[in-house]
């Protein structure tokens, strides 16, 4: 219904309320306020919680809302979809652009924490949550973050301290990482807190500055372990196949020189046969046959040749041998 | 209406804003609330929040944290039982429990805090004064792996055994604290070691003996490197003279077995008529031996010659 605004009205009552114009302004201020602070809008990571006179009234999800406007009631926007972190023993600076970059200032006393086996490393992770129940995220504990950092801090150093330095520092990172989610979960659960732990991410975990080279230098050690294995295998390789080789030389050597003798044996033993089978035939002859063709083989090759008498005795010490002798060498 | 009317309203609202304004106050989540008259407390304390009233001027409002706090350790330096200096870094969890007491003992947080840290600091030194650092450091007796070949390196102190546990240690200064913080209308709900660490002059003997440690552990691995090279070698060598023996042998053999039937031939052979083998032999090896540097002594009655003399 249109209202019948008259003007004249107005002005007629203008003179009896002097302080009408003022009033009029914080009237329409007043509407303004209150039509700015009846509805309000939620982020889609975000739940609103709305409180009545500061009582929890009820959550809202993410969207435009009414609510009552500003005294009566008030809201507050919890992000519970976005993943939240915290960071232990370092500190993301800028993690903007294709490098991350890291703050340089000393955090050691975060991540520094004593091994099962009374040593030292510096564990450095990162805690990722969400806000599982706004309003317990809110209305219970105080100072939540700092809290759940403290908690993360004595959780970390409870389970490191069950490992020893070599399980924290190679082979039992995985299972630390679950094993801290887990008893995290459980104090947050006991804090009520509201947090759900999402993931704990051991980041870099070393052992601490000063025993460093020492830890590399194992690793060295390994390494030349192996280098010093490797070398003797290789000279093993290089003398054991040639060894090998030879020794079968050696043996078909050996075979070649039976062979040999064997073959040398039976053809000498098929010419004496040949021989003596035709000296059986007239063994008087064919021996002195044999010998006299001997005799004039040598004959002829002998230059000094002497002939003595069957009577003459004992003088051979005669004999200028000497010159013979002489020649021979 | 006459200006003074307008004052007279004016003043009027203002009182009537002044009394309305005293006499409601909201009490938020996460507070409580407890109204006192003249500085004596009236009624129960009002822990739901919500729009409440209360008479205006004579009553006012103390508000208390509901929700959990944190009292956080001073980090301190402790000697354990076997006489250890470590730093203890501790923090607590606590909540006002009964607001009124809390108001009567400690009157507001900070009062809180302070008597707090008379508590906890001294049962923590306490309780750490009583144990052993092991018993700080680990929660259970789970049995400490470590990589197999290292094994019996790293375990330097493989016999201590943990009685306690930080966690029984917590429980003890809870226990202690609870009971002494129980007429101040506050409740500790929780007593958390957040660090531990070695003052400097021990950690640097730490880190001392981690170095000696890990260079115990280089020194193995070059010595079983040097071990196992050395194994190599002597099995090289001993697999040398293995294959050049057994060739050896084998030659031998073979070059025996051969020269046995060589001389089985040979035997088969000359065994059929001696002496003329011999008389063979004779000729050959005369043959053989005879050149022109020899000298020829011959005698008329050789087999020769005879004929000389026969024939003159």
């Amino acid at each position: 219904m249109p209202i019948d605004f008259d003007m004249r009205n107005v002005r007629q009552f203008r003179p009896r309320v002097p302080g009408g114009t003022v009033l009029r302004v914080l009237a329409i201020l007043a509407v303004v306020v209150l039509l700015f602070t009846t509805w309000f809008t939620v982020e889609p990571e975000e739940a609103g919680i709305v409180l009545r006179f500061g009582r929890f009234a009820r959550q809202v999800p993410s969207g435009l809302h009414m609510k009552l406007p500003f005294p009566l009631e008030r809201v507050l926007k919890v992000p519970i979809e976005r993943q939240l972190k915290e960071e232990f023993g370092f500190r993301t600076q800028d993690a903007g652009g294709s490098r991350t970059s890291y703050s340089q200032e000393d955090l050691t006393s975060e991540s520094l924490m004593l091994t099962g086996d009374l040593n030292v490393a510096v564990v450095e992770w990162t805690a990722q949550f969400r806000v599982r129940e706004p309003s317990k995220y809110l209305f219970k504990v105080r100072d939540v973050r700092k809290t759940f950092r403290d908690m993360n801090e004595t959780v970390m150093r409870e389970v490191v301290g069950d490992r020893s330095v070599n399980e924290v520092l190679t082979v039992g990172r995985q299972e630390i990482a679950a094993e801290v989610e887990h008893r995290l979960q459980a104090l947050c659960d006991q804090y009520e807190n509201g947090i759900k732990v999402e993931q704990i991410v051991l980041q870099d975990v070393n052992p601490p500055d000063a025993v460093k080279p020492s830890f590399n230098e194992v690793n060295q050690a390994q390494q030349e372990r192996e280098k010093l294995i490797n070398q003797a295998r290789a000279d093993y390789n290089q003398i054991i196949p040639r060894a090998k080789g030879q020794a079968e030389q050696t043996i078909e050597q050996a075979e070649g020189f039976a062979t040999d003798r064997v073959n040398r044996a039976r053809g000498d033993a098929e010419a004496f046969n040949q021989v003596y089978a035709a000296y059986a035939r007239a063994p008087e002859v064919t021996r002195r046959r044999m010998y006299l063709e001997t005799m004039a083989e040598i004959y002829p090759k002998v230059t000094r040749k002497i002939v003595l008498d069957e009577k003459l005795k004992g003088v051979l010490p005669l004999l200028p041998l000497q010159g013979a002798a002489e020649v021979t060498p | 209406m006459s200006p003074i009317r307008v004052v007279v309203a004016v003043i009027i609202a203002l009182f009537a804003l002044a009394v309305l304004s005293s006499a409601v106050y909201t009490v938020r989540e996460g507070e409580q609330v407890i109204v006192t008259e003249f500085g004596k407390p009236v009624g129960r304390p009002i822990t739901t929040p919500g729009m409440k009233l209360k008479m205006p001027f004579v009553q006012s409002v103390h508000t208390f944290e509901k929700r959990f706090l944190e009292w956080s350790g001073d980090p301190n330096q402790i000697p354990t039982k076997d006489k250890r200096f470590i730093w203890v870094d501790t923090y607590a969890r606590w909540r006002i429990s009964d607001p009124l007491k809390f108001f009567q003992r400690l009157h507001d947080e900070s009062g809180a805090q302070s008597r707090l840290d008379d508590i906890l600091d001294g049962e923590t030194r306490n309780t750490i004064a009583n144990h052993e650092l092991i018993d700080l450091v680990r929660s259970t007796n789970r049995v400490l792996v470590v990589a197999e070949d290292v094994a019996e390196l790293s375990q330097p102190e493989p016999a201590e055994r943990v009685e306690h546990g930080r966690n029984k240690l917590t429980a003890e200064v809870l226990a202690n604290a609870r009971r002494r913080t129980g007429d101040l209308g506050i409740e500790v709900l929780d007593f958390r070691i957040k660090r531990i660490n070695y003052v400097d002059e021990v950690r640097q003997e730490v880190y001392a003996r981690m170095i000696s440690e890990r260079k115990r552990i280089a020194e193995r691995y070059r010595s079983e490197g040097a071990g196992e090279a050395a194994r190599i070698a002597g099995e090289k060598e001993r697999q040398l003279r293995t294959i050049e023996s057994e060739a050896y042998r084998t030659a031998q053999q073979i070059r025996g077995k051969a020269d046995a039937e060589a001389s089985d031939i040979y035997a088969a052979a000359y065994n059929r008529d001696p002496d003329f083998y011999r008389f063979l032999k004779s000729m050959g090896t005369l043959e053989k031996s005879f050149d022109k540097d020899t000298v020829l002594v011959l005698s008329t009655d050789s087999e020769l010659l005879k004929y000389m003399n026969t024939a003159r």
